[in-house]
């Protein structure tokens, strides 16, 4: 391989001044002048009931409202990957906190106080709450219409059940297995709801002209998905998507919660009922955690079959989702799930069923993992316990079944290349696995755990990247896609590739974020793909814009292109060493023959990039047959932690994190993914707590109950280790690593625990309450109270995984 | 009834009326059109909305406009008018930033520190930024900004 000059190197991040400085535009830094308008939203104070009527009259009365809106405007179903929401709902809602109508004022303090003068008159229904009441035969039903609804085609919604999507995978024989394996063990894990926290709530301005154009300024992570489900959404009003235009400058965060589209619906519908107004919707802090979307509960049983030499013979993994009320894209998190619930390990025979079931709580949708951080907590948990089991360490009994190179995965297609093993080794190394550390403080012990981890990102087939670059006249460039600058660093990581084929360093390359009028396409920035994706198309367009450089210097001055480079923004001929031409002298003007005349002109290049080789179709008994997933990005995690023995209270001495980076564009922005995802996975497992009343209300929608860290919770030590087997098909062989960062966490400090103080928790979060408590042999779920932070009300360990209704439907 | 209040905002001082009942981070953001203290819980929890109040961090959204009459108030874009801190320098050279939301409440706490303790230790760094919530970066590159920042202004006495 040629020497790299820029990739590979981590220069200053280009959106660093406007963040320091404070010139970062978010959306709501935006001046739209004072014919600005304000929503509020009347939110539905139950989980479950029939709307009899709503009368606006009242609040339609106040001086400075100029509208208010309800379901009879926009009778319209929308949703990314299966229609089952309404804009406002028409006939029921279904869960707390939904929006039911939208005042729209002059002044936000106007818009507040009339939408408490909107009366909503309810019909109470039924609560859907607990898993096993949602799955019973006579269950009531969530969506009674579920089968009437438009999805996409590897969705198996099951019409009169609340089972919104079944994803079965199946491969060799799964009884077999078992009869081959000296030891079988299984449990039950469970994994409640958590929010995502970015620091920027949602917002949206809308501004629907005179002319009868739509413009959008979003805090999203998906600006061309938004128009493309915004004018599905209001297409019966005569909008298309040339007539839609969506702009996302800065975003304050997503994780994933600003994927797709939530509270976005209501400005783009809210903005064509006002014609000529720009009208703004911003969430607050409490409408962030119960009407964006949430991390879906889970419970989770396993059935883990290993031989005595440690080799994996069968793994049955069933996991019970709790998706809440609208599950358009939370059942893309139940299907990837399904897909991929071996974790990274060689397993013969498999036997996995993802079940996405609606409730009375608030929409689960995408979160930072996508499903994997979830479903690791029990896998990895296991691990190390069959590992006990087997007698045998937990690193060795990983090592041993972790997946290489061209094994067969779960649904049949052949894994990328990996550095599994070397990541394992690297992380036990630098965590001294197998030596153990003693606190000189008596009522503290100190612990050690371990957990591997994937992902893959979680595309359609046809998820496709593209982008534009054009030269300036002083031969620096302007690269335009539509990724996300999310905080990762990708404007920085795009211009390192673009740098790297048309050596123009990165300082003098400007890219900026997307306006679907302008930018090339993308399709959202999620799953950990646009470095990747992304990534692929602005190195196409930055190869295309280098060969018509190279045809307008053969044409104008007759030099054969083959024999054309480029070094220092000047071409240059390998047998011809006394020519060089600088980018800036032609990359607009064209280049002056003998004759006067000039050849060229401004020079503009494009690429794009769609996996080719995916397929979602499959058998949807088995999964088999298809290639659902682009590749996977692997590696392994482990944790140094101390427990006080009174409290419960846990510090994190140490966290090591090795990720396969297929090949690190910019290191320091990898290491600044491993920093920020392990922070957020060991909140999920130390801090965050959320509580629901049986009710369905959400009751710590806020900072101060539902605690994220801070400064003062972070490890004492984090140390990165980036792995770099590169990924064939990506840019320089990169590939993702955002979202798996997060993924270890959980299960790593779950063993940790067990490992310093002898208890084994199964049931997240593992606070310092509950370790205090578990210690002193009192069973968290005995004392818990009447609330819930997972949709299942009873014992985990008594769950009924063969309830009636699925049983039948197996 | 409306009120008129004076202060002396990076430097300048501004005049304009206002509701006794406003709120310091709306008027500072719809009034006098600084938008880099920004709006991320509206209850004092997550620090997005810090400003320097007579040199004392505060957060604008618990404060009423009202209330600071007569007072200076510094935010990001009063730090670095002719050139960067060095903290401001600290904070790019370190990557201490990803969406960059919470970077002003940050760049403005870790100011008041280094002006009250130009030394201070990693727990006085981190319980100085204790009160503001960063969700990206896991706050590592944040402390080593600030530490980074306080050694290049001279060795401890």
């Amino acid at each position: 391989m040629t020497q790299l000059k820029f990739v590979g190197q981590s220069p200053a991040r280009i959106d660093g001044l406007d963040k320091i400085t404070g010139a970062a535009n978010f959306v709501d830094d935006l001046a739209f002048g004072p014919n600005l308008l304000h929503a509020e939203i009347v939110e539905s104070p139950y989980a479950h009931a029939l709307i009899v009527s709503i009368d606006t009259s009242a609040a339609e009365k106040v001086p400075g409202v100029v509208r208010v809106v309800t379901g009879k405007d926009f009778p319209y179903r929308f949703g990314l990957y299966m229609q089952d929401r309404f804009i406002f709902p028409t006939d029921r809602v279904r869960f707390v906190g939904e929006q039911v109508a939208a005042v729209v004022a002059r002044d936000a303090k106007t818009a507040k106080r009339a939408a408490k003068l909107v009366k909503v008159f309810y019909k109470e229904l039924e609560l859907v709450l607990d898993l096993a009441q949602a799955l019973r035969d006579d269950a009531v039903l969530v969506h009674p219409d579920l089968g009437n609804y438009t999805r996409c085609p590897w969705f198996f919604p099951q019409a009169g059940t609340n089972i919104a999507h079944w994803r079965k995978t199946r491969k060799g024989d799964i009884e077999q297995g078992f009869k081959q394996a000296d030891v079988v063990f299984e449990d039950t894990y469970t994994v409640p709801r958590y929010a995502h926290c970015a620091i920027e709530p949602h917002v949206i301005v809308g501004l629907y002209d005179l002319a009868g154009r739509l413009t959008l300024w979003s805090a999203s992570q998906s600006p061309y998905t938004q128009r493309h489900v915004f004018a599905q959404a209001l297409a019966p009003l005569g909008l298309s998507h040339k007539d839609i235009r969506v702009v996302t400058p800065y975003i304050g965060g997503g994780f994933g919660g600003k994927a797709g589209v939530s509270m976005e619906i209501i400005g783009a519908a809210l903005a064509v009922m006002v014609k000529g107004h720009p009208v703004k919707v911003r969430w607050s802090r409490a409408q962030e955690f119960y009407n964006t979307y949430q991390r879906q509960g889970v419970i989770a049983r396993i059935k883990l079959g290993a031989k005595k030499d440690g080799t994996i013979t069968a793994i049955e993994h069933t996991l019970h989702w709790d998706a809440g009320g609208y599950v358009e894209y939370g059942a893309n998190v139940v299907n990837a799930v399904g897909l991929s619930a071996t974790g990274p390990y060689r397993v013969p025979n498999v036997k996995i069923d993802s079940v996405c079931v609606y409730t009375n709580l608030p929409p689960g949708g995408p979160y930072r993992g996508f499903g994997y951080s979830e479903f690791h907590f029990g896998l990895e948990s296991h691990m190390t316990r069959v590992a006990q089991k087997l007698g045998m360490d937990p690193v060795e009994f990983r090592k041993k079944n972790a997946i290489r190179e061209g094994d067969m995965l779960a649904y049949g297609a052949k894994m990328n290349p990996s550095g599994l093993h070397e990541a394992i080794d690297r992380v036990a190394r630098e965590i001294h696995w197998g030596t153990r550390k003693v606190s000189k403080d008596p009522n503290k012990a100190i612990g050690k755990g371990f957990a591997c981890f994937w992902k893959a990102p979680a595309m359609p087939p046809n998820a496709a990247s593209a982008a534009f670059i054009k030269f300036n006249e002083d031969g620096s460039l302007n690269v335009s896609a539509s990724g996300m600058e999310i905080g990762q660093g990708y404007l920085t990581v795009m211009a390192q590739i673009a740098a790297e084929i048309l050596t123009v360093p990165v300082h003098r390359i400007r890219i900026e974020s997307p306006d679907t009028d302008r930018n090339a396409y993308e399709w959202q920035t999620v799953g950990s793909h646009v470095t990747w994706g992304c990534g692929n198309a602005v190195k196409a367009a930055a190869l295309d814009v280098r060969d018509k450089m190279f045809a307008v210097v053969e044409r104008a001055l007759g030099i054969a292109r083959d024999t054309l480079y480029l070094e220092d923004e000047k071409v240059k001929c390998r047998v011809r060493p006394d020519f060089e031409l600088r980018f800036r002298d032609f990359v607009i003007s064209g280049i002056q023959t003998a004759q006067g005349n000039f050849i060229g002109g401004p020079i503009l290049g494009s690429g794009v990039f769609m996996p080719e080789f995916t397929s979602a179709l499959s058998d949807p008994e088995t999964s088999q047959g298809g290639h659902p997933n682009v590749h996977y990005t692997v590696g392994a995690a482990a944790a140094i932690l101390e427990v006080d023995k009174q409290t419960g209270r846990m510090r994190v001495l140490k966290a090591v994190l090795a990720v396969d980076a297929g090949k690190a564009i910019h290191p320091d922005l990898v290491k600044g993914q491993v920093t920020g995802g392990l922070v957020q996975g060991l909140a999920t497992v130390l801090y965050e707590d959320i509580r629901y009343d049986l009710k369905g209300k959400l009751l710590n929608a806020n900072f101060t109950d539902y605690k994220i860290p801070t400064a003062l919770d972070v490890p004492d030590e984090i140390v990165p280790i980036i792995i770099e087997v590169a990924q064939p098909d990506g840019p320089f062989g990169a590939r993702g690593v955002g979202e798996h960062t997060m993924i270890p966490a959980a299960a790593m400090i779950a063993n940790a625990v067990e490992d310093a103080v002898g208890l084994r928790i199964k049931r997240l979060p593992i606070t310092a309450e509950k370790v205090a408590l578990e210690l002193r042999g009192i069973a968290y779920d005995d004392v818990k109270g009447s609330y819930m932070g997972l949709c299942f009300l009873g014992q985990a360990d008594a769950y009924n995984f063969h309830t009636k209704s699925v049983a039948r439907k197996r | 009834m409306k009120r008129t209040i004076t202060l002396k905002l990076n430097n300048e001082t501004r005049s304009l009326e206002i509701e006794p009942s406003d709120i310091l981070l709306d008027v500072l953001r719809e009034s006098l059109g600084v938008k880099s203290p920004k709006i991320g819980c509206e209850r004092g929890d997550c620090g997005a909305c810090t400003v320097l109040l007579d040199g004392k961090t505060v957060r604008s959204c618990l404060i009423l406009a009202i209330e600071a009459d007569g007072c200076d108030i510094t935010t990001v874009e009063g730090l670095s008018v002719a050139q960067l801190t060095p903290l401001q320098q600290a904070f790019l050279e370190h990557g201490s930033f990803q969406c960059g939301f919470c970077a002003p409440g940050f760049l403005l706490s870790a100011t008041e520190l280094l002006e009250k303790n130009p030394h201070p230790s990693e727990a006085e760094i981190k319980e100085a930024i204790g009160g503001n919530l960063c969700r990206c970066t896991g706050y590592q590159p944040i402390i080593n900004a600030i530490a980074a920042a306080s050694r290049k202004t001279g060795r401890r006495a």
